[in-house]
């Protein structure tokens, strides 16, 4: 299978990328790992007038410290991601949900801001931006702009990138010291798709969990916070008790789609199920 | 049209290429380099992958325009550089030696995969190989004599570095 005809633009930096897209005709596709994009348009699913393609764009690759944050380039490889100290020190959430995406030959190409552009409900790493509260820095003819995650994520495969915008990077407030954290996943085969993952961070003070943050995968079109589990932790003991009882709300809110790995109610069971071990194993128990 | 320098298997190739096209056709319609093959072409087979300068890919979903001024090895480029007669890689003669295949199909992308995961993991183990494998598809179910293979090549990769240290 071959994509159909396109023209091709490898611009080598942001604003050769804005000029490109915006020179690029009515459909313009972003091509940054390629590992979503290019099988989509072999299917011809898509099939783009133009891919601009990063590949080239170094100043989009790498992560570095910004005061409080982690600022962490659209085109660093899941690779690059796998092995950066900075995240490992202070966001090993994401280490640890990179480490799940499909198999070692896609994570040398795909990329941290490809794979969250996407936005697909079952991708690990919407859920751990959204629970680390991350930022999302948008560069468009008219300058830059910052969502909030919360805004970031609109629907299924539908994020607050307009038309003629790029995403540059993601700011990560760094989380080190008493913070705690677990991306849980449960899927079918190696290199599948989550059938539902948490992702979860915890900050403990004097044997209680003073603040958690749970993000949940492919629990609705968008990634989600687990607000009333959240909630019901601010304050709790960290117990194994204390936790389950949270974890029964997990899937409050949720709206999980039926298919063939799993029907909705199932779902909502390993929501309670992963959010109780993510939770769990973040708080150190 | 677009135009493109690659080095493939230590050798400069100079080609005009359709955005379009992808690497793994390029190397074997346009290079004759066939024995990286197309499996599913879905990129979950893993039966086409190539090193892009050093590293793992699956051919098929990485576009020949891509590879501009890029080095690619193939499984043909292994053995002694593609030297006719030149000795296998350790990794193919663990294969070999291990019979780490049934049909064969999977067998190019299978030791293209395990020579990145042992340029990462010198010696992994048992489950450290299996899962650096994961992206490639064994369809005979062949498994445990591929995962013995690249359990002998770490011992001679890791044995031969040692005695030149």
């Amino acid at each position: 299978m071959i994509p159909a005809p396109f023209a091709y633009a490898r611009p080598t930096t942001v604003d050769e990328a804005l000029q490109a897209i915006a020179d690029g005709g009515e459909d313009v596709k972003i091509l940054a790992g390629g590992q979503s994009l290019i099988p989509v348009m072999r299917l011809r699913l898509a099939a783009p007038e133009t891919v601009v393609d990063l590949d080239r764009v170094d100043e989009l690759r790498g992560v570095r410290e910004d005061g409080d944050a982690l600022v962490i380039g659209a085109m660093t490889t899941h690779a690059d991601v796998l092995h950066d100290p900075l995240i490992g020190q202070y966001a090993p959430l994401i280490a640890q949900a990179t480490e799940t995406v499909a198999d070692r030959q896609v994570r040398r190409r795909g990329t941290f801001g490809g794979a969250l552009a996407h936005a697909d409900p079952a991708g690990d790493l919407p859920s751990v931006a959204l629970a680390l509260d991350a930022e999302f820095v948008i560069a468009g003819p008219n300058g830059r702009r910052t969502v909030p995650a919360a805004d970031f994520f609109v629907d299924y495969l539908t994020t607050a990138l307009e038309e003629g915008e790029l995403l540059v990077e993601i700011r990560v407030p760094k989380l080190a010291g008493q913070w705690g954290m677990r991306y849980e996943k449960f899927n079918r085969v190696a290199q599948a798709w989550s059938i539902v993952a948490v992702a979860a961070a915890v900050r403990r003070e004097d044997g209680h969990i003073a603040e958690a943050r749970i993000g949940l995968t492919n629990m609705g079109p968008t990634p989600l916070r687990a607000r009333a589990t959240e909630a019901a932790l601010a304050g709790a003991e960290a117990s194994a008790e204390a936790i389950a009882a949270a974890a029964r709300s997990a899937a409050e809110g949720t709206s999980p789609s039926s298919d063939l790995n799993g029907q909705a109610d199932y779902r909502e069971h390993l929501a309670q199920v992963l959010t109780r071990r993510a939770v769990s194993a973040a708080a150190g128990l | 049209m677009t135009s493109i320098n690659v080095r493939v298997d230590g050798a400069s190739y100079s080609d005009d290429v359709e955005p379009r096209t992808l690497l793994v056709h390029y190397l074997r319609e346009q290079l004759g380099k066939v024995g990286t093959v197309v499996g599913c072409d879905t990129s979950n087979c893993g039966a086409c992958t190539v090193h892009l300068d050093g590293q793992a890919v699956k051919s098929c979903t990485v576009l020949a325009v891509q590879a501009d001024g890029r080095e690619v090895t193939t499984i043909e480029g292994l053995a002694g550089g593609g030297a006719p007669d030149a000795a296998l890689h350790p990794v193919q003669k663990a294969f070999h030696e291990m019979h780490g295949l049934q049909c064969g199909f999977c067998t190019p992308g299978m030791i293209m995969a395990s020579i990145d995961l042992l340029n990462e993991n010198p010696s992994p183990s048992e489950t450290e190989i299996r899962e650096g494998i994961e992206g490639n598809l064994c369809r005979c179910t062949g498994y445990q004599n591929i995962v013995r293979a690249v359990q002998q090549a770490a011992g001679e990769l890791s044995g031969s570095a040692g005695g030149q240290a």
